[in-house]
């Protein structure tokens, strides 16, 4: 079955209309590359995957739960779909160690012990074990994201979201993100991805979804999609980026 | 009789000073617990709250609070209800305090980004666990300067209390002249007086600023 399930999803701000009907499966352990344009509207679809953006018509369902239902329990399913923006969005008021502690305590109902051996589990796996002290204002962007991602994987999810998490980062600090995200795939993590990195989609994503205008312009294997694409219009964006 | 400005006068005035930090000490914890209301009122999202809430602090912020002190001592009497100095000043102090501090705390909620509800939204907090968790303690840090700040001023504003008679140091200054008939000498006392007090809640507001950055 699949993990997510999008029927004729369409999703309007006031008169533009972002989304035009998307339909889009994701099963249990793929990696889903989304690319396109800025305002195709590969966000705004992550974003109401976890149900942050409230949709106008259509229906979407992940591990489950009807996402799109009137008084769906979206607390109860944020707890198990992670995601990680481009700004980071640590609580600077919480030093890294807190910050990951936060959900589990309020959310998960962790004990405290427990949540921190768990803190600094998730900081090791992403290399920042030393930094369990650390403010988020005292970390490199790319520090930082690492912990952002540390604090969704601390939830356990069943599902991670990433949005552009290294657009926002200094060059040299994309890396240290990209082997965290590989080291997932590694683990046969379900995750979908809108990123700009594409030799990254080549090499890790199965699948690319190319986004134009609102729609799904092409949908494939990742590395035949990005040698090969169908249409004009990824043929004339990927010259754009690649160049 | 006019008789010479004496230590006793000094005295005098420092006992009429506790009036004025204990009206402003009321009208800061009036206002505050109004004021919390408030700013809540102008937040939640339910329109004709936050209607309510911006009437009320148009009102307040936009007549003068000697007029407010007015209503208060000869309205209240008329309505039947007769107060004494004391209790007009706290009241119209407490409504005062309350229309700049809510906004204040208002300004001081919503300057926290959006994406930190959204973060905390993403990680499954509820409204409230975003609100009280990621949020207030946020807010908390950005109000500290300007709530003391206003502070600051609501001591000054005690001050126009005198006009109605309440015996807080203005009033108490105003007395003491009228017997020493030395004006200069009182009221730089009295504005020394006045110093003191605020300089104190400015310095605190300084180690409250840097208590809470150490811990972010």
């Amino acid at each position: 079955m699949a993990l997510v399930r999008m029927e004729g999803v369409v999703k309007r701000f006031g008169a533009l209309e972002v989304l035009k009907s998307i339909d889009l499966s994701v099963e249990p352990g793929e990696i889903v590359a989304v690319i396109g344009r800025s305002g195709s509207g590969k966000s705004t679809m992550l974003r109401c995957v976890n149900g942050l953006e409230p949709v106008q018509e259509g229906l979407i369902e992940v591990a489950g739960i009807n996402v799109t239902a009137p008084g769906a329990d979206l607390n109860a399913l944020r707890a198990r779909v992670g995601m990680v923006f481009q700004s980071f969005n640590l609580f600077p008021h919480l030093n890294v160690e807190r910050n990951i502690m936060l959900a589990l305590k309020l959310v998960r109902k962790t004990p405290k012990a427990e949540a921190q051996d768990i803190a600094v589990r998730m900081l090791e796996k992403v290399g920042l074990g030393d930094k369990r002290l650390a403010y988020p204002d005292e970390l490199s962007g790319g520090q930082q994201q690492r912990v952002a991602i540390a604090r969704s994987l601390a939830m356990e999810p069943t599902l991670m979201l990433f949005d552009e998490i290294t657009s926002a980062l200094d060059p040299e600090l994309v890396g240290d993100v990209l082997r965290v995200l590989e080291g997932l795939a590694g683990e046969g993590m379900t995750m979908m991805l809108v990123t700009h990195e594409m030799s990254f989609a080549r090499n890790v994503a199965d699948r690319l979804v190319f986004m134009h205008e609102g729609r799904i312009h092409e949908d494939g294997p990742a590395r035949e999609t990005l040698t090969d694409p169908q249409t004009a219009e990824l043929q004339s964006f990927l010259n754009a980026v690649l160049h | 009789m006019i008789r010479e400005f004496a230590s006793a006068d000094v005295f005098y005035l420092l006992l009429a000073a506790r009036w004025t930090i204990g009206l402003a000490l009321v009208a800061a914890i009036g206002g505050g617990l109004l004021g919390l209301l408030i700013a809540l009122a102008r937040i939640l999202p339910f329109a004709p709250l936050n209607w309510l809430a911006i009437g009320y602090i148009n009102i307040i912020q936009g007549t003068p609070l000697l007029g407010q002190l007015f209503v208060f001592f000869f309205g209240l009497p008329l309505l039947g209800f007769p107060v004494g100095a004391w209790t007009a000043a706290a009241i119209s102090l407490s409504l005062y305090a309350s229309a700049f501090l809510g906004e204040i705390w208002r300004g001081a909620l919503q300057s926290v980004a959006k994406r930190q509800w959204e973060a905390g939204a993403a990680l499954g907090l509820t409204y409230r666990q975003r609100f009280t968790h990621v949020v207030i303690p946020q807010a908390v840090r950005i109000s500290i300067a300007p709530t003391v700040g206003f502070l600051v001023q609501l001591v000054k504003n005690t001050s126009l209390t005198a006009l109605i008679g309440f015996v807080e140091l203005t009033r108490a200054s105003q007395i003491i002249t009228a017997a020493t008939f030395a004006p200069l000498t009182v009221y730089l006392t009295a504005a020394a007086i006045y110093f003191v007090i605020c300089f104190t809640l400015s310095q605190l507001s300084r180690v409250l600023e840097r208590r809470l950055h150490g811990a972010r």
